[in-house]
């Protein structure tokens, strides 16, 4: 009977195990490799950086290999300007456009969930559309829109609401448009499922109680929908400070997210520490509110024990 | 609103008219008509409710009263004043919703505050009335915990205080008692009785459950498809229903067809029926005898007296505790349900499936129908 229920404990564990051995595998060993090559230094050599861990060299290698190790790219982060206003850009462009997400995903959002239940199926179909096309295509599709000859400027000429066509393309307003164009469904979503499964009958109880429609919304439809805030603002802040692509492609030279930045430090410089350190450093600013994500799951968690 | 004294004045005059009263009401949605010209009154200080199966309407009227569907014809009046234009939250009626529907991100004591606090109440008022809530139901201590963390017969209890802190007009009852399991409802019907006539509010609760209806309520309104069947006290409902429909759907009931002969007694093929109360039916057209099963006797031998004496076999024996039903068939074929009581201990041993019986019972019992 013993050896049964320890056979079943040991089954059960190894399941547990599995969730663990995977981000052991494909998260935790690629980090500590980012962090090892982010305290290297630069070298001529393939790969571009030393020192390089050698086995064979036993516990002495190991020694002059810690040795070898050193904060030098760190350090040219914090001194250099560079880096910091990148990544204050990032942090802008994330916060601002997160804002505008949320002011125009919460209608779209709100709007799905009160329709009709037949219509909510194809309603959310309609926002997870765009993920049919490549996300690149659509990108490049933003570019041919935006460009001085290009949908808008001949659709606003047209209206007269612009003499000469504008240059969209290149600039602020441009990487804003298409962050909003490819993270809305990120921001719909999660509200969508925390507007729809709200119980109606509570705004009914709330009217009965004396509670106008526009008072219900901020003290029984807001309140209730915040995880659904919480859980779509975090997918689309934290992937959007570390942006590449829309900021490369739609972006002009004189705005550098720190995506961008990794980019040009890895592949045009061959400075791999200190795009790993960039890397890095990354990962510790975006801990802050993943961090205070979790604490707002758990605290749900426990209340609805 | 005009002063006390003429608010006064006003209330006194409004004890004689109804304080709630449905004119010719007809809901549709779509083409389909939920309530068909409804027309009843309900009095000040009444504890009424609105009976029916599932779909009868009764839930819309409820709904049309605090306002959240409008009649598509007739008016509801409150104290005399068409509400149709007056919006929900302007209502002077509360409602306790079937699932409760307490704000799950709020305290229970903000639960029950949340209608004072519409209307601009002081902190110090809303938090003395919160805590007299609290005693109504027997919820002392129970202020700061959260709605999850209340067991159903809790939750009903804060749903009951939430929508009296107001106190309203009138006080609608959705279902109140259909999620507490049979034992807590029987004493939450007691419990809903003693506080309607501590609080003089009217109560209007809408059940499909009859048993319900008729312990807690001072009348009753019968509703089917819409339409309003009878309206009358318990005890008349239970004793003098107007239909066939009526009498099966409250309670356990035999229905015998028959035609009323020249003489007054009732033809049928039972034999000829003694029966009171024909004096309405016209004589040749038919009608229907209504009978109770706790209103027929049951012998082994023949009972004497001025008694309606038909034999049969008993078919079926349903053991119920307190009472069994015996289900009798008769020589026509057909069942006639009777309750005995199990007064002794071996009350119900007397009689055994297949046993030839007699049933009998005083002509006044029954009840003549014609629709």
């Amino acid at each position: 009977m013993r050896t049964q229920a320890n056979r079943r404990n040991w089954g059960a564990r190894l399941v547990v195990l599995v969730p663990y051995l995977w981000l052991f595998v494909f998260f935790l060993v690629p980090f500590v490799i980012v962090l090892k090559i982010s305290l290297s230094q630069t070298a001529l050599a393939l790969p571009p950086y030393m020192p390089v861990f050698d086995f064979a060299a036993g516990w002495a290698g190991l020694m002059e290999f810690t040795a070898q190790l050193s904060a030098d790219s760190f350090r040219l982060l914090s001194s250099d300007a560079i880096y910091l206003l990148s990544y204050l850009k990032s942090l802008q462009i994330a916060a601002i456009s997160t804002i505008l997400l949320l002011a125009i995903g919460y209608p779209i959002a709100y709007g799905m969930a009160r329709a009709p239940r037949s219509w909510q199926p194809p309603l959310v179909m309609a926002v997870v559309l765009p993920f049919w096309t490549s996300f690149l295509i659509r990108i490049y599709a933003w570019i041919n829109i935006l460009q001085r000859d290009g949908l808008l400027n001949d659709v606003l000429t047209r209206l007269h609401a612009i003499d000469a066509p504008a240059a969209w393309l290149s600039s602020d307003t441009a990487i804003y448009i298409g962050i909003l164009y490819s993270y809305l469904p990120f921001m719909v979503l999660p509200l969508y499922a925390a507007l729809e499964k709200m119980d109606e009958t509570l705004l009914e109880a709330a009217a009965d109680l004396g509670c106008p429609r526009w008072k219900t919304f901020w003290l029984v439809t807001l309140p209730l929908s915040l995880p659904g805030v919480a859980a779509g603002t975090l997918l689309c802040f934290i992937p959007i400070v570390g942006e590449f692509v829309i900021p490369d492609l739609l972006g002009g030279s004189e705005t550098m997210m720190i995506g961008q930045t990794l980019w040009t430090e890895f592949f045009s410089n061959r400075d791999w520490p200190v795009a790993s350190a960039i890397a890095v450093s990354l990962l510790g600013l975006l801990l802050v509110p993943i961090l205070f994500y979790e604490r707002l799951q758990q605290r749900s968690l426990e209340g609805s024990r | 609103m005009a002063d006390g004294g003429e608010a006064a004045q006003n209330n006194a005059a409004n004890e004689q008219s109804p304080l709630v009263r449905f004119e010719a009401v007809t809901k549709r949605f779509g083409s389909v008509a939920a309530i068909e010209s409804f027309s009843l009154d309900i009095a000040h200080g009444e504890f009424f409710a609105l009976l029916g199966p599932s779909g009868c309407g009764k839930t819309t009227l409820l709904r049309m009263l605090a306002g959240f569907e409008t009649p598509t014809e007739g008016r509801i009046l409150l104290d005399r004043e068409d509400i149709d234009a007056v919006q929900p939250h302007r209502r002077p009626v509360n409602m306790m919703f079937q699932n409760y529907a307490l704000f799950p991100h709020l305290t229970v004591e903000r639960n029950i505050g949340f209608g004072l606090r519409q209307e601009n109440a002081t902190r110090a008022e809303i938090s003395e009335r919160v805590t007299e809530m609290l005693a109504l139901v027997r919820l002392q201590g129970f202020g700061r915990r959260r709605i999850d963390q209340l067991s159903g017969g809790q939750r009903q209890r804060v749903a009951l205080a939430r929508s009296l802190i107001k106190r309203p007009r009138v006080l609608l009852l959705d279902e109140p008692l259909a999620a507490l399991d049979k034992k807590l409802r029987a004493e939450t019907q007691f419990e809903l009785m003693e506080l309607q006539r501590r609080l003089g509010t009217t109560f209007v609760i809408v059940t499909h459950d009859q048993e319900e209806a008729m312990i807690v309520a001072d009348r009753i309104a019968v509703m089917n498809h819409g339409r309003l069947m009878q309206v009358a006290t318990p005890s008349e409902i239970y004793e003098r229903p107007n239909s066939r429909w009526v009498a099966d759907f409250i309670g356990e009931v035999t229905i015998v067809e028959g035609r009323i002969s020249a003489s007054g007694a009732m033809d049928s093929a039972l034999g000829q029926l003694r029966v009171a109360g024909t004096s309405g039916a016209k004589s040749g057209g038919t009608v229907w005898l209504a009978l109770r099963p706790e209103k027929i006797g049951m012998s082994g031998e023949r009972p004497a007296g001025e008694l309606n004496k038909v034999p049969g076999t008993i078919s079926e024996i349903g053991y119920r505790g307190d009472i069994s039903i015996y289900k009798v068939r008769l020589a026509d074929r057909s069942l006639m349900k009777v309750a005995l009581a199990n007064v002794g201990v071996r009350g119900n041993a007397r009689f055994k499936a297949g046993d030839l019986v007699w049933l009998s019972w005083p002509p006044d019992v029954g009840v003549v129908l014609d629709s």
